[in-house]
């Protein structure tokens, strides 16, 4: 019995599997080589974590954050925060909604006969928009919009059209073209066309994407705040820069619960609405 | 003659009122959040505030380019992908044995029908545990650990660690549980060993899946760990924060530009080894 010469004389496999078992190894070796030149190349100070005086100071740091203060007057003010945080997030879907259709009509095929010249820059522009996270736009923003969660609505906006303009301007190009083409056959322009024939197929895929953004931008407004955009978060860095800890807890203790209800209410509607 | 009118079409909208109310409903809605948020856009069309920002706006151009300056931007991009890649793997550390513990397919009492009351307990109480660790943002870790260990990439690996574990562990369980179970539960009902069953059982049947979940988690930590920069924890985000408090808009528009060519990069690595994965 005559066999091939083959790589994998030893073990005999079949070539897919030879081949699929050497790239899986490539690919393991790859990653334990970045992973061990991140540990090598960050100077990280496990023995300021792990001691035993830090251990014992992370105790006691841990120890000041009890108990939250829970005065009326300060609940009070953390409420308001949290009212702000959210009107923070809603403001800013909004005019991301705004933003985000007025950029995904030009950067969409409307219709086969469309040239469609500005689809490229203005698929960059969302792109640039969209790479930048909400809290690196908020630092930005604070030189022209001030402190405040005035800074803070515009970041979630300005990285929420980003994101939504990408996705209307697809939703867009997958609607049926039938009725478009319809009205567009009858001599009807291109803004009737869109009102009357695009949106309304669109509506519902835009509306669940406006509010799942939504979701992801309350969290991100409950933290936002902590360059000075802000609502809960801002009050976070405060009163932890000025080591009051008692009420930094209350702070994170309305953060978290912010966040569980947010995750809580959609995972609730989800369950609704796919039953 | 009736009939030309029914079906001459109206002049106007048919549906006209309806727009104009729920218009009108949606804007005294926004009202009180506008007051809530501060929101006057007019203000940054004042001079005092114009001025600065355009000022900043130009100075971006043209972007900061100096040998020195691209060295140290290029040094703060690796710091910023190793903090992501040492965060993921402790994240993986914390991930695996929760989400092992925690998975329903690995349950020997659960084959006889309902899962017992000691199991079932331990079960729901780690999975509490991850919840809870994911829910913290890792903003807030890294602003706790910055605090105990001083500023430096030590809290931000620690910060997305913490994250992540809890995210990777509670998608690990949820993979594990969705898949393919019946092999694994032929392989425990035949007096295999969990180790045996993980290991010929449900990790070949999920394999692709968790990496391919892992890929997309460390894409995520890269953005995150920019993030945490600004808080000081190290990396690109703290450069950044820095030229923008020195108002250096040439560097801002460097690292700005670097920062997208990365996560752009990111985003094209993590989606060739997903689709290889298949």
């Amino acid at each position: 019995m005559k066999t091939h010469d083959a790589a994998n004389l030893p073990y005999r496999l079949p070539p897919r599997l030879f081949n699929a078992r050497c790239a899986a190894c490539w690919f393991m070796l790859a990653i334990g080589v970045l992973v061990v030149a991140s540990f090598w190349s960050l100077d990280l100070q496990w023995r300021g974590f792990l001691s035993a005086d830090a251990v014992a100071g992370m105790g006691r740091f841990i120890g000041e954050f009890f108990p939250p203060d829970l005065s009326p007057r300060f609940v009070a003010k953390v409420v308001a925060a949290a009212g702000e945080t959210l009107a923070m997030s809603a403001l800013g879907t909004i005019l991301a909604v705004v933003f985000g259709l007025a950029l995904a009509l030009p950067a969409a095929r409307l219709h086969s006969g469309d040239r469609a010249r500005a689809k490229a820059p203005t698929r960059l522009l969302l792109n640039a928009l969209r790479s930048v996270p909400e809290l690196v736009w908020a630092t930005l923003l604070l030189i022209s919009a001030g402190l405040g969660p005035f800074a803070g609505t515009l970041a979630l906006a300005v990285h929420t059209s980003g994101v939504l303009g990408r996705l209307f301007a697809e939703a867009i190009e997958n609607a049926p073209p039938g009725p478009a083409f319809a009205l567009r056959a009858q001599g009807v322009g291109n803004a009737r066309v869109l009102l009357y024939a695009t949106l309304p197929q669109v509506l519902p895929q835009l509306l669940s994407y406006a509010l799942y953004r939504w979701e992801n931008n309350i969290r991100a407004a409950a933290v936002l705040g902590v360059v000075g955009a802000g609502g809960l978060g801002q009050m976070l860095a405060f009163h932890m820069g000025l080591f009051q800890m008692n009420k930094t807890c209350t702070v994170l203790i309305a953060m978290l619960a912010l966040v569980a209800l947010v995750d809580a209410l959609s995972y609730a509607a989800r369950r609704w609405m796919t039953r | 003659m009736t009939h030309a009118a029914a079906l001459a079409a109206p002049a106007r909208d048919p549906a006209w009122i309806g727009r104009v109310f729920w218009i009108a409903a949606a804007l005294v809605l926004l009202w009180p959040m506008a007051v809530a948020t501060e929101f006057k856009p007019w203000l940054l069309l004042a001079p005092d505030s114009l001025g600065p920002t355009l000022r900043f706006a130009s100075s971006f151009l043209p972007p900061a380019l100096g040998a020195d300056f691209l060295a140290l931007v290029a040094r703060e991009t690796w710091r910023t992908v190793a903090i992501a890649t040492a965060g993921i793997s402790l994240a993986l550390l914390l991930a695996w044995p929760l989400a092992l513990a925690s998975t329903r397919v690995l349950s020997v009492s659960a084959l006889a029908g309902r899962m017992a009351a000691g199991p079932f307990a331990v079960r729901q109480a780690l999975r509490w545990l991850l919840i809870a660790l994911r829910s913290i943002p890792e903003l807030v870790w890294a602003l706790i650990f910055v605090r105990v260990v001083g500023l430096g990439p030590t809290a931000g690996v620690l910060a997305i660690a913490l994250t992540y574990g809890g995210m990777l562990g509670k998608v690990y369980g949820e993979i594990l549980e969705s898949g393919e179970t019946p092999a694994a539960e032929a392989l425990l009902r035949n007096g295999a060993g969990r180790t045996q069953t993980f290991f010929y059982a449900v990790l070949p049947a999920n394999a692709a899946e968790l990496l391919s979940y892992t890929v997309y988690r460390w894409e995520c930590a890269i953005r995150s760990s920019v993030v945490l920069g600004f808080v000081g924890a190290g990396g690109l985000g703290q450069q950044l924060d820095n030229s923008t408090k020195m108002f250096a808009g040439g560097e801002v528009a460097t690292m700005l530009l670097v920062f997208m060519g990365l996560v752009a990069l990111a985003d094209r690595a993590s989606a060739w080894l997903r689709r290889s994965l298949g």
